[in-house]
């Protein structure tokens, strides 16, 4: 018995009911498809999250200073003065593998430039500042060491704050004024758009924390320091050398900051996006199941619609075998079919709405792959018995069957 | 007795065991069928002829005796063994045709070689069917499907099929039950040229007329055989349709 004539006798057999392998196939069809689309369209969600995250700097480590409490109440992260530029000084000056560093001031304030006036953050940092946060400069270029020495009055400002004071016109070298003190622009930042909490990162205006400091706040301590270790290998070591160094530096019992990375955000994505697919292998399997039931069904009605062709098949020389082998291969056949057809569909459609909503769509090959096997898988599963039914009927009962 | 012998049936029984009573439907049949032999096997229906037909072609197993099938003893042999038999040995023509539905004459055809376990090319496969078809004289309707062939060509179909592995032993099943007289005579016109060939042929029937274009009749009543003789006045086939259609252009003539 060919495996090939036994193929070509199951796409027959399929041919002749059209409708009815259709509808068969419906419910594989439906079950692939969902978790085609599904897969594709949160793995695009997850792409997007991970992007964002990854443009935060992935091997970046967030030190905020503790919690200010007076009189019962408590402040957030950052609100108490404990983290000074001393602190940032000794970090990058004793702990190996850190490759950047910006103690972060942060204050909103109303700026002013061309007559227009817009209230935006106001950040003071370190001219590490775009290479941390892993964002590249549009024109001009950021300020240098000096300017911060020097409490220079100069400043990088994002592309929402280029639009609402600089329309239609080039920011570089123009003066904007913060507190009625004049800032030189000497360079713009490239678009970043929002990131995961919906914030604009565009509407900022950055300048070096000293003159944030002096010039602007009058502050002495740092909302909070960013630190870039050199590759995220080293990221847990730096951060725990980061933590032992300032223990040791604020003399405090109870540790008055906290550090982050993003890594552990990371982490957190890529849990959320594992939950969601276990999920979804969940609703697969289901749906799965169903279209199994579907094609079991219909195969236990072909056996006994086709009781008399199994009958001349046995009479002229067709061992049970080769009758259990024909039928399993038309389960299969019906099943994989209606496998390709959902990923097709659901491929196709996880592109458009991806197109239509702009969104990013990932092709799920490992998931593309799982669908095809266990559509095979479930072929095999369901039509087993009915061709097993088959193979064991009796040659002169199924040629006497009306 | 002569061990070429192509079926030798010795003291053969079959027992049915349906609800409370046991139907013996062969009782003791013995019965030497030698190669190129023509026999009709005749009997009222409830004569046991059916069952004892489907004991020669393998499609059930004596409850008692030995088949010797080409030396081979069927009793002992397992269902995979029985339908290789079938598929090597044997050719089956029914009553009802059974050719498979929307499929076309020469994939009617060339079915049994699938089940072949020399395994054949399938050119050669449609080569050795469209062969057959010639055969019986249908080759130029190869891809007709049965449903637009008359009960005669649906016959011979099915005789071409039972042909194509080319086996010793031709069984046929009232053949000409559901065809007209012209019909069944044309039908017996091609067994008695594939038997001049060669082949041995069993035949069963309850229709003394289509008995008598056979070389032997072995009449079964009750299970049992009470007649086997050579058929005395044999008829041929080609003589007995020209006879027909010249009484046929008679009557137009009249």
């Amino acid at each position: 018995m060919r495996i090939f004539a036994t193929i070509k006798i199951a796409l027959r057999a399929l041919r002749r009911n059209k409708m009815r392998s259709l509808l068969t196939m419906l419910g594989i069809i439906i079950g692939v498809l969902s978790v085609i689309l599904a897969v594709s369209l949160t793995g695009g969600a997850t792409k997007q999250v991970e992007d964002q995250v990854s443009s935060l700097g992935e091997s970046v480590i967030t030190v905020f200073s503790g919690n200010f409490t007076q009189g019962g109440m408590r402040g957030g992260w950052g609100s108490a003065p404990t983290l000074t530029i001393d602190d940032a000084k000794a970090i990058q000056a004793e702990i190996p593998n850190v490759v950047g560093i910006s103690p972060e001031v942060r204050d909103r304030e109303q700026v002013l430039a061309n007559g227009l006036n817009w209230n935006t953050q106001v950040m003071g940092e370190s001219p590490d500042y775009p290479q941390i946060r892993n964002w590249p400069m549009a024109t001009g270029s950021v300020f240098s060491d000096q300017d911060v020495r020097s409490l220079a009055k100069v400043a990088i400002i994002g592309k929402t704050v280029v639009d609402e004071l600089f329309p239609n016109e080039n920011p570089l070298g123009e003066t904007i004024r913060i507190r009625n003190l004049p800032f030189k622009v000497v360079g713009v930042l490239a678009p970043k758009g929002f990131n995961l909490f919906g914030q604009d990162q565009d509407d900022i205006v950055v300048v070096p924390y000293t003159s944030h400091m002096h010039r602007i706040t009058a502050r002495t301590f740092a909302n909070d320091i960013l630190v870039e270790a050199a590759n995220d290998k080293v990221i847990d070591k730096v951060q725990n050398d980061i933590t032992d160094l300032l223990l040791a530096r604020h003399k405090s019992k109870e540790q008055d900051f906290t550090v982050r990375n993003q890594v552990e955000l990371m982490q957190a994505v890529t849990a959320t996006s594992r939950a969601m697919g276990f999920l979804l292998a969940g609703v697969a399997a289901v749906s799965l199941v169903v279209g199994g039931i579907g094609i079991m069904n219909i195969m236990l009605v072909s056996v006994t619609e086709r009781t008399r062709e199994i009958g001349i098949r046995m009479a002229v020389g067709a061992r049970a075998g080769d009758i259990l082998v024909q039928f399993l291969i038309e389960a299969v056949t019906l099943s994989i079919i209606g496998g390709s057809i959902g990923i097709a569909l659901g491929l196709t459609l996880a592109l458009l709405v991806g197109h239509l909503r702009n969104m990013p769509t990932v092709i799920p090959v490992l998931w593309i792959a799982v669908a095809f096997i266990s559509s095979g898988f479930i072929g095999i599963v369901s039509g087993f018995y009915p061709a097993w039914k088959a193979s064991k009927l009796d040659p002169i009962d199924a040629l006497r069957y009306e | 007795m002569a061990s070429n012998a192509v079926i030798k049936l010795a003291e053969l029984h079959k027992v049915y065991h349906t609800g409370e009573v046991d139907v013996h439907a062969v009782q003791g049949v013995s019965l030497e069928i030698l190669p190129g032999e023509f026999v009709a096997i005749m009997g009222s229906s409830g004569s046991g002829k059916s069952t004892l037909m489907n004991m020669i072609g393998c499609l059930d197993r004596p409850s008692q005796g030995r088949y010797l099938l080409d030396g081979t003893d069927i009793s002992t042999l397992d269902r995979n063994a029985l339908a290789d038999i079938r598929n090597q040995k044997i050719g089956f023509v029914f009553q009802g045709f059974n050719l498979l539905s929307r499929t076309s004459a020469v994939e009617n055809v060339a079915m049994p070689t699938l089940y072949n376990h020399k395994r054949i090319h399938s050119s050669e496969q449609y080569e050795r069917a469209n062969r057959c078809l010639e055969i019986v004289g249908l080759a130029k309707r190869a891809d007709h499907h049965p449903n637009q062939l008359s009960g005669g060509q649906q016959q011979r179909v099915a005789i071409a099929r039972a042909l194509v592995n080319q086996p010793s032993l031709l069984l046929a099943d009232e053949p000409t039950g559901n065809l007209d007289t012209q019909t069944s005579i044309e039908i017996m016109g091609v067994f008695q040229k594939l038997n001049d060939e060669g082949i041995t042929i069993v035949m069963v029937t309850h229709e003394l007329d289509i008995a008598r274009y056979t070389k032997r009749m072995v009449i079964l009543r009750d299970g049992k055989i009470v007649t086997d003789e050579a058929v005395k006045d044999r008829l041929i086939a080609t003589n007995e349709l020209q006879q027909l259609r010249q009484a046929q252009q008679a009557v137009k003539l009249a």
